[in-house]
């Protein structure tokens, strides 16, 4: 508790500044650049056509770029698969949007239950990124929070030789954290979406990849409590 | 007919905020708000947040509709995918408002701009007015998505593009 002279002393303290003046506020100056032939972001098309397609080999070109950055600059396999969905992330979130507008207006369906989700993830986020269904989506037999997405041949890697020493490596990692972004932003929040290889088991499809979907209990509860008010 | 038109992040911070007049005959497309109303609408579309959360989960609609409601002003509401919120708030006769009962109202000055515009807002849940703010949440949704697609912009990231302004302007001027 300051005394009465404390505060006598800090107002003297306070006349004894000299007090210059804000400088006048600068007027704002857009900075805005417009493209060369007048086009913004806003005046482009936001639906695909079949002449828009991204070529694989462009695309493994950007995505090789992708993953020898962040093998550069993580010293483990684990970093390197959490560099790699992080990567992702921010995609998944904004590709929740895209889809949904890509969807007439009027009918788009936000996914509101768990297995909507799963099947818009399984289904149109599939179709839109890699022009086919995923090949499975499993519940885990074990934990109610557990699903599982599964693709026999991920295109992301194509091109990807996995050296002996990180056979642990699966660079689907990438998509795994589409998959997570897209959970979050629609709200269902995530312990995080892994990718695993499904093992030497499977001669027919070596590439078998599984993405593992931890979803957060409170997702679970949010879910049952709807199914129960009969939503 | 003042509307304020704000789009809400997903941590319901503020990320645009736009007011305008209806541009229906008898309005010039600027908003009629009293001083006050510069935090009052802030203020009841942050309380309106909460009715939102409350619907969001029972319909797989964009568009929520109506929401909420605080003395004349009536709010609208849409929600994108990622779980951003369109608020359009409506008012039919901001001088006539009383935001406290503190303080009373002007005496009844029904201006003339006020009472000519009252179409859409006489009935803020009518199948009419819910067209009309359904065509312009989704001219704003085109421009939202188109937004967001800049690699540049991060989720919760204020949007400062003259260019998005302009076209939710324009949206506003065909709808309402």
């Amino acid at each position: 508790m300051p005394s009465m002279a404390d505060a006598a002393s800090t107002s003297q303290a306070l006349t004894d500044l000299t007090i210059t003046p804000l400088p006048p506020k600068k007027p704002h100056v857009p900075s805005l650049k417009y493209p060369s032939n007048r086009k913004t972001i806003y005046d482009r098309n936001l639906n695909r056509t079949k002449t828009s397609e991204i070529s694989l080999a462009s695309f493994a070109y950007l995505f090789n770029s992708l993953i020898s950055y962040h093998q550069s600059r993580s010293p483990s396999v684990s970093e390197l698969e959490t560099r790699l969905n992080r990567a992702g992330y921010p995609i998944g979130i904004k590709m929740l949007d895209l889809l949904l507008y890509r969807q007439e207006v009027r009918r788009a369906q936000r996914p509101t239950r768990l297995l909507d989700m799963l099947q818009f993830v399984h289904g149109t986020l599939w179709r839109s990124l890699f022009n086919r269904a995923a090949d499975a989506l499993e519940q885990s037999t074990s934990k109610r929070n557990e699903y599982m997405i599964v693709d026999n041949e991920p295109v992301v890697n194509t091109f990807i030789s996995i050296p002996k020493e990180m056979s642990q490596l699966n660079c689907a990692a990438f998509v795994a954290g589409i998959i997570e972004g897209m959970c979050d932003a629609a709200g269902f929040g995530t312990e995080g979406v892994s990718a695993h290889w499904a093992g030497e088991g499977d001669e027919l499809w070596p590439g078998k990849t599984i993405f593992l979907l931890r979803f957060k209990e409170s997702v679970v509860e949010r879910d049952e409590a709807i199914k129960a008010g009969g939503g | 007919m003042s509307y304020y038109f704000t789009i809400i992040g997903t941590k319901d911070n503020p990320l645009f905020e736009h007011e305008f007049g209806t541009s229906k005959p008898g309005g010039d497309g600027t908003a009629k708000f009293r001083e006050e109303a510069a935090h009052m609408n802030q203020f009841i579309v942050h309380a309106a947040l909460d009715m939102v959360e409350e619907v969001q989960w029972g319909t797989k609609d964009l568009y929520l509709k109506k929401v909420d409601t605080f003395q004349n002003n009536h709010i609208h509401t849409f929600i994108t995918g990622g779980n951003v919120k369109f608020m359009l708030l409506m008012n039919p006769d901001p001088s006539a408002t009383p935001y406290s009962n503190l303080a009373s109202p002007p005496p009844s000055s029904r201006s003339s701009t006020a009472r000519q515009s009252m179409l859409l807002a006489n009935n803020p849940s009518s199948s009419q007015t819910e067209d009309a703010v359904r065509g312009f949440v989704t001219e704003v949704y085109e421009a939202w998505v188109k937004c967001i697609m800049n690699p540049f912009y991060d989720v919760n990231q204020e949007v400062t593009s003259p260019i998005f302004r302009a076209r939710v302007a324009a949206a506003a001027k065909r709808f309402l």
